[in-house]
């Protein structure tokens, strides 16, 4: 464990700015983000006017009355506050630093640094969220199997927080309270190391207690191990099933989405072409509700558990997740048009989980 | 310091500035000093107190809710000490489009929302307000009904229903005046001994349902306390009224109020309680609560015959002519069509616990008044005639009362 920088800490949030900034820099596609954020500023004027469907990349109005649950139309959560675009957080994969050891074996290395930041979960509400690099969720770390990994953890939050992944390691590296390093306290750091492995979808969080609360307030995120001999080439973006428990009463959440934003994707739907593969890696992170589950219109994707396994074993148009359950899924789309995806738990989808591909 | 004895000075002794100044500058100046100090603590902040421990404080309570096709609109007013943002509104959890009529509703303040919502005739509906800061505001509609719409046939129902339950009864229990001329002075104090029996009842009843409106209020004007405030406003003014027109007439000076003028108080003070009755049936009717048929009218109409008895009870010796008669007849039945409009066209659970109050001050004043009339010929307001007239009065309005589950 290391003792940070007494001096980066002052300052408190501002120290979290600056320690956050270089270290993010480089591996979340700025551009990109930048692109986003242009596109949502454009379409905004045109909020009020659509009615139903849009334009290539605006923005869309949507339900109202019997059309469906919505949010008081023309309101927009401001994602460039926020600092993370849900539409960019889609394909956004952190590839951390990559060395190569003596032995021949690939070192793959990423900073993550947890800090408090007020994020706009839904038009207009603010949600005190704890985070890993000021995003909700984490950013999506992805390596390939049987590579070394090294993940150099600082907390500049308020609180105790620790990395918790799931996969195959030794205990000191497990990111639990008491255990090796145990729970890194404030302005501490400390470096989790293990293998890649065994390939799949699976994710990382914190594990302090209470934990459901740890979990909840944002601080989870998909980690992603690729097989050694890779996936077919894909469309491929990351899907975290997620919720807000927005009055902290621990009985349910107020606001439920994917990626954070409720409705986003009914206003900007994710863009995709027609006859391509897309692969989705899905992952529910959602606290204080036993399931949840994710369903496409007008189309079946092979389903893959876990992601361990090359074979499928189903195929399917709706799947249920518990917590922490994840999987990945493959279709193509055969027809161009809007169709959505929604937890086929209603509830959830009516207070927020529910979004649209755009099929070109 | 100690006080030196005989400290204050003569008034006419003192030759200082402060003798000197004229008195309304002495008044004015405390009230200057008051204003300039707590507008600089409040400009300040409150110096050296901080800021305040906590989140804010959000509390909104849901004052009137209108349903109509398609749209349910509800009035919300601010009752804790911050302001608050409305965010985002669900019902039966699905988020709704709304139109407000400003995002933020300020201490005291509030504020209209409108819900795209395609509700159903009869269901239950939870409306949950989501604040800026992420808290919960939960509204529950226990029955959902079309409110009426404030229409010439809907002022012509309410007018209906208040001559219903007011007028008609009251008019009703009038006719027992010529029985009253008939009989004995014994069987008369008897009488005014139910009335009071039946008034005592009615100020229970109003005082209850008072309190359980001043529940569902806000809060933000207190609850209980306007109960409370709105029967001491109503015994003071009615006692005041009483005094003032005591003192004019020196005849009376001597034998207690004219039977004219305790009929016309006795009037008054149901006339106020039927108010509030109104305004309870109004509100009723509007939320679909009640079912407006022969069983409340016959009902009401044996519960409120009693309040015509208690009119007539004071005139039985010396009765007025027909129009008079009529005049306080619709002193006391009218006020309810007045309440049934307030009640269904702008229910407001505050104003209602107050208006109730008023009419159980109101009632409490006309018992002091009628009080003195059932003395025995030994001066006992409480022998046993009038108590056994009491408790009859009590039984009836009781009784009557079961057929009136509202």
């Amino acid at each position: 464990m290391k003792r940070l920088n007494r001096r980066k800490l002052l300052f408190g949030g501002a120290g979290a700015a600056a320690l956050a900034a270089p270290l993010l820099h480089g591996r979340i596609p700025h551009q990109e983000l930048h692109d986003q954020f242009a596109a949502a500023a454009s379409g905004s004027g045109e909020a009020h006017a659509a009615a139903g469907h849009a334009a290539a990349g605006g923005m869309t109005a949507h339900g109202g009355g019997a059309k469906g649950p919505t949010f008081k139309q023309g309101g927009r959560v401001d994602h460039r506050a926020n600092g993370f675009h849900p539409n960019a957080m889609l394909r956004d994969f952190d590839m951390g630093k990559t060395r190569r050891l003596a032995s021949g074996k690939v070192l793959r290395e990423w900073t993550v640094v947890a800090e408090d930041k007020e994020i706009e979960v839904a038009p207009g509400v603010r949600y005190p969220a704890w985070t890993f690099n000021g995003q909700v969720p984490g950013p999506t770390l992805r390596c390939r199997e049987g590579e070394s990994l090294r993940v150099n953890f600082v907390n500049v939050s308020k609180l105790p927080h620790t990395m918790h992944f799931h996969g195959f390691h030794a205990a000191e590296h497990d990111g639990i309270p008491e255990v090796g390093p145990g729970v890194i306290k404030p302005g501490r750091s400390t470096t989790y190391e293990f293998e890649a492995e065994p390939f799949g979808l699976h994710l990382y969080h914190c594990h302090v207690g209470p934990l459901a609360e740890h979990i909840a307030r944002g601080l989870y995120g998909t980690f992603i191990i690729d097989p050694k001999k890779g996936r077919p080439e894909a469309d491929e973006m990351m899907m975290m099933m997620n919720g807000f428990n927005t009055n902290f009463d621990a009985e349910g959440n107020q606001l439920y989405a994917v990626n954070t934003v409720a409705f986003h994707y009914m206003h900007e739907p994710i863009q995709v072409k027609r006859d391509e593969l897309v692969r989705i890696y899905l992952v529910n992170a959602l606290e204080y509700d036993p399931i949840n589950s994710f369903h496409v219109h007008a189309n079946f994707f092979q389903y893959y558990p876990t992601g361990t396994s090359l074979e499928p074993n189903e195929f399917t148009d709706t799947v249920m997740l518990g917590q922490a359950q994840r999987g990945i899924c493959e279709l193509r789309f055969p027809f161009p048009g809007l169709y959505m995806f929604h937890a086929h738990k209603t509830e959830f989808a009516e207070l927020g989980w529910m979004g649209f591909f755009e099929v070109k | 310091m100690s006080a030196a004895p005989n400290a204050a000075p003569p008034p006419s002794s003192g030759g200082g500035l402060l003798a000197r100044a004229p008195v309304w500058l002495l008044g004015l100046v405390p009230i200057a000093l008051i204003a300039l100090v707590l507008g600089t603590l409040a400009l300040l902040g409150g110096p050296g107190l901080g800021e305040r421990r906590g989140p804010p404080v959000e509390e909104l309570a849901v004052e009137r809710t209108v349903l109509r096709p398609g749209e349910i609109e509800l009035t919300v007013r601010n009752a804790g000490p911050d302001p608050v943002d409305v965010a985002q509104v669900f019902v039966n959890d699905a988020y709704v489009d709304f139109d407000a009529s400003s995002q933020r509703a300020g201490k005291l303040g509030a504020l209209t929302l409108t819900l795209d919502y395609p509700w159903q005739e009869g269901s239950p509906y939870n409306v949950t307000l989501l604040t800026s800061a992420g808290g919960t505001i939960e509204h529950e509609i226990d029955v959902a009904v079309a409110t009426p719409s404030a229409g010439p046939r809907f002022y012509g129902v309410m007018a209906l229903l208040g001559t219903y339950v007011g007028v008609v009864p009251v008019v009703l229990g009038m006719l027992f005046l010529p029985f009253l001329r008939r009989v004995r002075q014994q069987w008369v104090r008897i009488f005014l001994a139910v009335t009071i029996g039946l008034l005592g009842f009615l100020a229970l009843d109003g005082y209850l349902e008072a309190l359980e409106f001043a529940g569902q209020g806000s809060g933000a004007f207190g609850g209980a306390e306007l109960v409370i405030l709105g029967a001491a406003l109503a015994y003071f003014v009615l006692m005041a009224i009483d005094r003032l027109m005591r003192a004019r007439s020196e005849r009376e000076k001597a034998t207690g109020a004219s039977p004219l003028r305790l009929a016309t108080m006795v009037a008054v003070g149901i006339g106020l309680h039927n108010l509030g009755e109104g305004l309870a049936i109004g509100s009723a009717y509007a939320l679909g609560a009640v079912a407006l048929g022969a069983f409340l009218v016959i009902g009401f109409a044996l519960h409120n015959t009693t309040e015509g008895l208690a009119i007539v009870a004071p005139l039985a010796s010396r009765p007025p002519g027909l129009g008079r008669l009529a005049l306080l007849g619709l002193i006391a039945g009218a006020p309810a069509i007045l309440g049934a409009f307030i009640g269904a066209a702008a229910f407001n659970p505050s104003v209602a616990a107050l208006l109730l109050g008023v009419g159980v001050g109101a009632i409490i004043q006309v018992i002091q008044q009628i009080a003195p009339t059932i003395r025995d010929g030994s001066g006992r307001i409480l022998h046993a005639h009038s108590i056994a007239g009491i408790l009859a009065g009590v039984g009836i309005l009781y009784l009557t009362g079961l057929l009136l589950a509202v």
